[in-house]
């Protein structure tokens, strides 16, 4: 009973975040395309909750949903984008048979590693109490020094966005 | 439910993919590569969960942080390019076309 109402949830929330991917895609507003996005990555959250990635659930809540969608918004805002235009902003027919032949190719591929079989699933793997440590013990031991290296990616990319959109002496 | 997440996954990827080559709106098209990266995100920690171990859930936390840094340096860039055309449609931008 109980893994019944875990794999209805599961299918659930996976069919519901490809559904709105597809909405995304397809949506002519801007606005409209990012709220659609943020109902896909509330689904992959939910998604990784039932994957016993409960710490990374919240973060991809915080960080995706509440950030990067947010800072999207605003330069959706920010350049007048939210109106429709009476063109379409989708590609001719060429580019939708290339998209079209590249998605069959992945799916032929996906088709034929379904086909493997996976191994046996290992126990879960934290007591539901203690999600945190898991994830911070190799964070701060085995993979300090590349936890190191993001926060000088992230001050250069400060640096960069903020010289990239700064408007020069001239342009005033 | 491994076989299940990578299938999402993957479809999620394809969906991604398929909207950086049939859109023409820089910013729409920035979402998208945002869509694929989730994607990824998915399966390292459906595989995580398949080994036990939470060394994919470290690794989803790197790719999120490389994922903000590249949506700031990314919409700097389109901001920029806005200020030169007006517009942030792919159709205006095409100096490096051959």
């Amino acid at each position: 009973m109980n893994t019944l109402v875990y794999t209805f949830h599961f299918y659930l929330f996976g069919l519901i975040a490809i559904a709105s991917a597809l909405a995304f895609v397809t949506r002519k507003s801007a606005v409209a395309a990012a709220l659609w996005l943020v109902n896909t990555m509330f689904c992959l959250s939910a998604l990784f909750v039932m994957l016993d990635a409960q710490f990374i659930a919240a973060v991809q809540l915080l960080v995706y949903a509440g950030a990067i969608m947010v800072v999207f918004l605003f330069v959706v805002m920010l350049l007048n984008l939210g109106q429709l235009s009476d063109v379409t902003d989708i590609r001719g027919l060429g580019s939708k048979l290339t998209a079209g032949f590249v998605g069959l190719v992945m799916l032929a591929e996906l088709f034929a590693l379904s086909r493997l079989k996976f191994p046996r699933l290992m126990g879960a793997m934290t007591d539901h109490a203690n999600v945190v440590n898991p994830v911070s013990a190799p964070l701060f031991h085995e993979y300090l020094l590349p936890f190191e290296v993001t926060s000088v990616v992230l001050l250069v990319a400060v640096i960069g966005a903020v010289v990239l959109a700064k408007r020069g002496p001239k342009s005033q | 439910m491994i076989a299940e997440a990578l299938f999402f996954s993957a479809v999620l990827f394809i969906i991604g993919v398929a909207g950086v080559l049939i859109r023409r709106n820089a910013i729409i098209i920035f979402m998208c590569v945002e869509l694929m990266l989730n994607a990824v995100n998915l399966s390292f920690i459906a595989l995580a969960r398949l080994h036990g171990s939470t060394t994919g859930q470290v690794f989803v936390l790197f790719v999120m942080t490389v994922a903000a840094a590249e949506a700031a340096v990314g919409l700097a860039i389109v901001i920029s390019i806005f200020r030169h055309h007006k517009s942030v449609d792919l159709r205006n931008i095409n100096l490096l076309k051959g």
